[in-house]
């Protein structure tokens, strides 16, 4: 579904960040572990099409997206990639309903808003549809932001960080949750952390290191 | 969820820059659309009462108080004239004038004025009759319409006239009666303010104005029989009666461009104890000592209207600091940098435009009841229920205005570097 090669990104006055060979099939979960500065985040920015790619290729679902135009990209990832981030961030001017509907008209699909209200009952938010997002604790709104990054069933699912604020229980409860709901929607799942507890629990990783 | 929903939602959200920009906008627009209604119907009043009359004759003083007085009723004449004066006028005779219309001023009837003239006024202004006859006998009056609506007068009623050009109970002429023959459709014109009989009339009224004043109390007082004494309504029978006076002669030109015409004024001004002044010009004057006021008031409306759409760029600028991430989230969801562009722009227009239905409904507002004022003091009608066409143009420049306002912030947030934003924890 997502495969690398040869990626390596060089920020303005810095070194060549090498990254090595990713590759994540559908409905597989994949853990990309390393230290602080080591470049994770970069490289979910690459994997996401919010960094473009200066060297080497990424390939997700047959498109090479090295190659979209900047609009092509904004359009790809809007339909192809859910992306969760370590810090949620919220429309808040809208609701928790609305956020997600917005990620549906945001990536040019039809709004469903049926479709998505069941998502957020199958995350166990249902209930707070209609609430504004910033009244919403830090677990639900993780479950907000995994539900807007699910709605519009992607092809890559990339996670980051997701588990290092929670304490043992929860970091098992919303892994098993991405894996669950990246599964039910055919996605690859990417989880990009500095998080060891995750290494026990994940057989397919990737580790980052500084060369 | 489309950005146009969004955009709203965002500016709904801070209720406070919302009022505030929409209250200063809205300031602006409404000051410059006040203007707008304002100036417009005042030249239209203006213009429609100039009735291609091109000079007016009459007492030496202000001639802009001769104008005001003689053909927009607004103002006290500036004396009397002779007929012996004014007789090379009145003769049909002189070869430039093609009409000399004599006014008789006075008297009025719940403030409206009574004008002893001729048929030519009526002609002049386009008027014609809704019932009833032009007068012919003395103290016939045909009434404008205004003075139908508002006094109740009909067909056949009679009334008594009081002194000035105000209303004062105690100065009525108990003794004048007139009689109601005729009422005229409106035409838009001052002739809808006026109650016009023929010129003998308003002599008639005053003599016996006189008569009362040297009849001694105590002593018998014969009664006066209106009926008996008629006049005919030509200038020829005018010249009948030098010693009488009238208050001003309305003249126009056979042709305007002929060059003794315009000469005609300055000789009189020169050569008699009459003075001769042009409406045109007259009025022209007038314009320019208002427009001193109302070029002001729009320096004052187009500084709010700046100012207000600075509020609008600082309060979007401020907005976008604190939206950086939400802006770089909508990215990622996959709007382009034109969506994001647009959100704001569109935020700016929706500003702009709330500003705008808010001025336009102050001014319409403001100018209806300035017009209920004006209406009292002037008798003259002016309507805040109209749209100008100008309007449409304020409507142009107020979403400019809101364009202007947003597009640094919107440009700001389309090269947003959404790695960057991102990473900043």
């Amino acid at each position: 579904m997502i495969s690398t090669h040869n990626l390596s990104y060089k920020y303005k006055g810095g070194a060549d960040i090498v990254f090595p060979d990713v590759v994540c099939e559908e409905q597989d979960i994949l853990l990309i572990l390393g230290t602080s500065g080591v470049g994770k985040t970069t490289l979910l920015h690459l994997l996401g099409g919010i960094l473009s790619i200066q060297k080497g290729s990424v390939n997700i679902a047959g498109t090479e997206i090295s190659k979209l135009s900047d609009a092509g990209l904004d359009t790809f990832r809007g339909q192809n990639i859910g992306i969760i981030f370590q810090q949620n961030h919220f429309v808040d001017a809208l609701t928790v309903l609305e956020n997600v509907v917005l990620a549906q008209s945001l990536a040019g699909k039809k709004t469903d808003k049926k479709a998505a209200k069941q998502l957020l009952d199958r995350l166990n938010i249902g209930h707070k549809a209609d609430k504004n997002v910033r009244d919403l604790s830090q677990g639900e709104k993780q479950r907000v932001a995994i539900a807007r990054a699910l709605i519009n069933q992607p092809k890559l699912i990339l996670a980051d960080e997701p588990t290092s604020a929670l304490d043992d229980t929860n970091c098992q409860e919303v892994l098993d949750l991405l894996h669950e709901q990246a599964k039910a929607a055919g996605s690859a799942l990417i989880v990009v952390t500095h998080d060891t507890r995750l290494k026990d629990k994940i057989a397919n990783r990737v580790i980052l290191q500084t060369i | 969820m489309n950005i146009l929903r969004l955009a709203w939602r965002n500016i709904i959200k801070n209720p406070l820059n919302l009022l505030m920009s929409i209250i200063l906008f809205g300031l602006g627009v409404g000051l410059i659309s006040f203007l707008l209604l304002f100036n417009s119907q005042l030249k239209e009043k203006f213009d429609k009462n100039l009735a291609e009359i091109d000079l007016v004759v009459g007492a030496k003083g202000s001639p802009l108080q001769m104008i005001l007085c003689s053909m927009y009723h607004i103002d006290n004449p500036t004396g009397n004239i002779s007929i012996k004066q004014a007789a090379p006028l009145l003769r049909n005779l002189h070869p430039l004038i093609k009409k000399a219309i004599p006014l008789s001023l006075g008297d009025n009837y719940k403030s409206f004025r009574i004008v002893g003239t001729n048929h030519d006024l009526v002609e002049l202004y386009n008027g014609k009759l809704k019932e009833g006859n032009l007068w012919s006998a003395d103290f016939e009056v045909t009434i404008g319409r205004a003075v139908a609506d508002d006094t109740g007068l009909k067909l056949g009623d009679t009334f008594v006239s009081s002194h000035g050009f105000n209303e004062d109970d105690d100065m009525a002429h108990d003794h004048s009666s007139f009689k109601v023959v005729g009422i005229l459709e409106g035409t838009g014109s001052v002739l809808d303010q006026l109650i016009l009989t023929n010129t003998a009339t308003i002599w008639l009224v005053h003599e016996h104005e006189e008569e009362s004043g040297e009849e001694a109390a105590g002593q018998t007082h014969e009664s006066h029989d209106h009926g008996d004494q008629s006049h005919d309504n030509s200038n020829a029978d005018l010249l009948n009666h030098p010693e009488q006076e009238i208050t001003s002669v309305l003249i126009q030109y056979k042709s305007r461009t002929n060059f003794q015409a315009l000469n005609f004024g300055r000789n009189i001004n020169e050569n008699t104890e009459m003075q001769a002044a042009s409406p045109a010009i007259e009025i022209n004057r007038l314009y320019n000592m208002i427009g001193v006021g109302t070029d002001a008031l729009r320096s004052l409306a187009i500084l709010i209207a700046i100012v207000s759409a600075l509020s609008i760029f600082i309060s979007l600028f401020k907005s976008m600091r604190e939206r950086k991430y939400e802006l770089a989230l909508i990215r990622v969801l996959g709007a382009g940098r034109t969506k994001v562009f647009a959100l704001i722009i569109l935020e700016g227009l929706i500003l702009a435009l709330i500003g705008f239905v808010i001025g336009s409904i102050l001014s319409h507002i403001g100018m209806e009841l300035v017009s209920k004022h004006l209406k009292a003091d002037f008798r003259y009608s002016f309507t805040g229920w109209k749209w100008l066409t100008e309007e449409w143009f304020v409507f142009g420049v107020a979403l400019l205005l809101g364009f202007v306002a947003a597009v640094i912030p919107a440009i700001q947030a389309a090269k947003t570097d959404i790695n960057k934003t991102l990473s900043e924890k």
